[in-house]
């Protein structure tokens, strides 16, 4: 049974879909959020999943993240199936080979940029000094050295979601999951950090899945998923995609 | 790094932390002060008694009616039975002792006190004196120290005995404390010869046995018992050292009692801690969310709320502990106006006490919000606002 679950994931997907179905129960009668999803990512993909609100695009990409599990169906991450598994073997999993980017950016209000850096690399490795790695990975993200000690409060939008982004590298995972990353952003700042993320999928390989409305930045992906009512209307790549938007 | 997570949590909210520690330096300083009191109590009522648990007292048996049962009158202990006594029990001491009380005249004041009436011999067994001498002929008497404090007796006054003759002071004793045995220090000694003489009394009152080894004490007491209640029951055995127990065991529980009611300020303590690491919680739910999503594990939010608690928990105790030495002052100088009992291993041990159920119920009161924070569902926390 073990080595069934595993063999549906074993055919080099870095994230596979197996008819996953999500429903959430509540009172008034199921919300199926996600219907039957079978997707197979690569690694190194760059993903935009684009759709009408409410039609399941969070919620399959926080499936990815493993902050939630399917109701049905399987899905593997790396090769594993994360069905059965446990809350912490999930969050591990999560914590050493996912990042997440939030539209909110979402920073730890009480630490400053470099400490919300630092944060989950002294998850992973239990509290070891670990500033030169957290410097280099915010230096790489265009952080002015200046800026290391700032509150998030005390940081523009751009300069936390750049924070954010570093915080999401410092453990070297292999996929990097973005909700709106620049929702809240203007448009030449969103600009700015695609410019990152693209240069983060094409020079070290990280295997991107990103949700937008934004045509313009969907665009920095190389396939478009379209979702509407919790069901893929197409996944094909780059071209068909944009006909598809335009 | 879950440990600072905590301690800048607390600093932020410093007003409701402040609060907080407040309420558990109170149920500490409370349940400490209240132990130290108990243990003074106890420890000041064991030095009050006279007695240090190594006498047998010999009295006639309670509402026995006393047959004649080796000739003894109802309701007192005869030379036979003393004499029964001296032989079961030898080579300890045993002290015949008679018991009264009488009008007495000291000059012109008229007054009521206990008279006991003792051989000369065993006078300096039992009794300490304080001034002048042992009684020294037949009309000679030895006063109370509280006797002779309150009625201006010194060596040298006389002392009218209702109407069976007049005494000379010849010492005065120390005070001795209250005894189980005798309690002179509200009464006078004379010679038994001239309390015979003056009372015609022809039976003991109680006989005290002394005994030099006090593990052997149960051992005599029923070589006693056996002695003189092989019939029926003529006398009642006693030992003062089960008295003593028995008082000092009471007392403890009474004091460990009271103190349990102290512990009602730190269950309340707990419940303030209780409350502030909730809101705590409900504040923190998107921050929880943000946690999760970035890797950190159920046990370490868990980890995180629990640090929280018990920095509150050992802040307040520690100060708590310090305030409740000042708190254990101020309550043995009220009620016991001595604070002789204060610094004592047995009384500062409260101390440790205290601290430890004061970080106790904090890391207690602390369990039920970190469970509920490592709970919640990151999603779900993370969309809140
Ligand atoms: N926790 C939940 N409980 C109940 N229903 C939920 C929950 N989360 C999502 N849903 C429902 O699932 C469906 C998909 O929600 P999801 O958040 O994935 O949409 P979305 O595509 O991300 O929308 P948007 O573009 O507005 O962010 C919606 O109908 C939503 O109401
Ligand atoms: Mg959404």
């Amino acid at each position: 049974m073990e080595e069934e679950i595993n063999e549906i994931c074993s055919n080099g997907s870095i994230i596979r879909f197996r008819e996953v179905t999500k429903v959430y129960p509540l009172a008034g009668g199921d919300v199926r959020a996600l219907d039957g999803i079978s997707l197979d990512i690569a690694p190194g993909e760059f993903i935009a999943i684009m759709g009408p609100s409410g039609s399941g695009k969070s919620t399959l990409l926080n499936l990815m993240g493993c902050l939630d599990t399917p109701t049905g169906g399987d899905l593997c991450i790396k090769g594993r199936n994360t069905r059965g598994m446990t809350d912490e073997e999930l969050t591990v999993l999560r914590r050493d080979h996912i990042g997440f980017i939030f539209q909110q950016f979402n920073l730890l209000p009480l630490l400053n940029a470099l400490e919300n850096v630092q944060y989950p690399l002294t998850l992973k490795t239990g509290g070891r000094d670990c500033t030169g790695r957290c410097r280099e990975v915010l230096a790489a993200m265009d952080l002015d050295e200046s800026l290391f000690s700032h509150k998030p409060g005390e940081l523009s939008g751009g300069q936390q979601q750049r924070v954010a982004i570093a915080r999401a590298l410092v453990n070297d995972p292999e996929i990097l999951l973005a909700d709106e990353p620049t929702g809240n952003l203007d448009s030449k700042t969103g600009t700015a950090i695609m410019a990152l993320l693209d240069d983060l999928n094409r020079n070290q390989g990280k295997t991107i899945i990103m949700v937008t409305h934004d045509p313009a930045i969907a665009r920095y992906a190389r396939r478009i998923i379209r979702i509407v009512d919790g069901k893929i209307s197409s996944s094909g790549g780059e071209a068909a995609a944009l006909a598809n938007v335009f | 790094m879950f440990f600072d997570f905590a301690r800048r949590n607390v600093r932020l909210h410093w007003l409701r932390s402040l609060l907080a520690v407040l309420g558990i330096i109170i149920g500490v300083v409370t349940i400490v002060s209240i132990g130290i009191l108990g243990n003074s109590l106890v420890l000041a009522i064991s030095d009050s008694l006279s007695t240090v648990g190594d006498s047998i007292i010999v009295t006639p048996h309670a509402g026995g009616m006393g047959f004649g049962g080796g000739g003894s009158t109802p309701g007192l202990i005869s030379d036979r039975d003393v004499e029964q006594i001296r032989r079961a029990v030898a080579p300890q001491v045993t002290i015949p002792v008679y018991s009264g009380s009488s009008r007495m005249k000291i000059g012109t004041e008229d007054t009521v006190g206990v008279i006991y009436g003792l051989k000369p011999d065993d006078i300096p067994i039992l009794l300490e004196l304080s001034e002048g001498t042992y009684l020294r002929g037949a009309s000679s008497a030895m006063v109370g120290a509280r006797f002779a404090k309150n009625n201006d007796i010194k060596v040298g006054s006389r002392i009218s005995v209702g109407d069976k003759g007049s005494l000379r002071v010849v010492g005065i004793l120390e005070e001795r404390g209250m005894g189980f045995d005798i309690n002179p220090d509200y009464g006078i000694v004379v010679d038994s010869r001239w309390f015979e003489d003056a009372f015609g009394q022809d039976g003991y009152d109680l006989v005290i046995v002394k005994v030099k080894e006090l593990t052997r004490i149960e051992e005599v007491k029923s070589d006693i018992e056996r002695q003189l209640n092989r019939r029926e029951t003529v006398v009642d055995v006693i030992d003062t050292r089960a008295i003593l127990d028995t008082i000092l065991t009471a007392f403890g529980q009474i004091s460990t009692f009271v103190t349990a009611i102290g512990g009602i300020s730190l269950i309340v303590a707990g419940v303030s801690i209780l409350n502030v690491m909730l809101m705590s919680v409900t504040e923190r739910i998107k921050e929880i969310g943000v946690l999760r999503s970035i890797g950190t594990r159920r046990k370490e939010i868990r980890r995180m709320f629990l640090y929280e608690a018990l920095i509150l928990g050992v802040i307040g105790s520690g100060i708590g502990g310090v305030l409740s030495i000042f708190g254990g002052y101020a309550i043995s100088i009220a009620m016991l106006q001595t604070t002789e009992y204060l610094f004592v291993p047995s009384s500062l041990i409260y101390i440790a006490y205290g601290i430890v159920f004061g970080i106790g119920t904090s890391l207690l009161s602390g369990l039920y919000p970190a469970w509920k924070a490592s709970n919640l569902n990151p999603i779900e926390a993370l969309r809140h606002e």
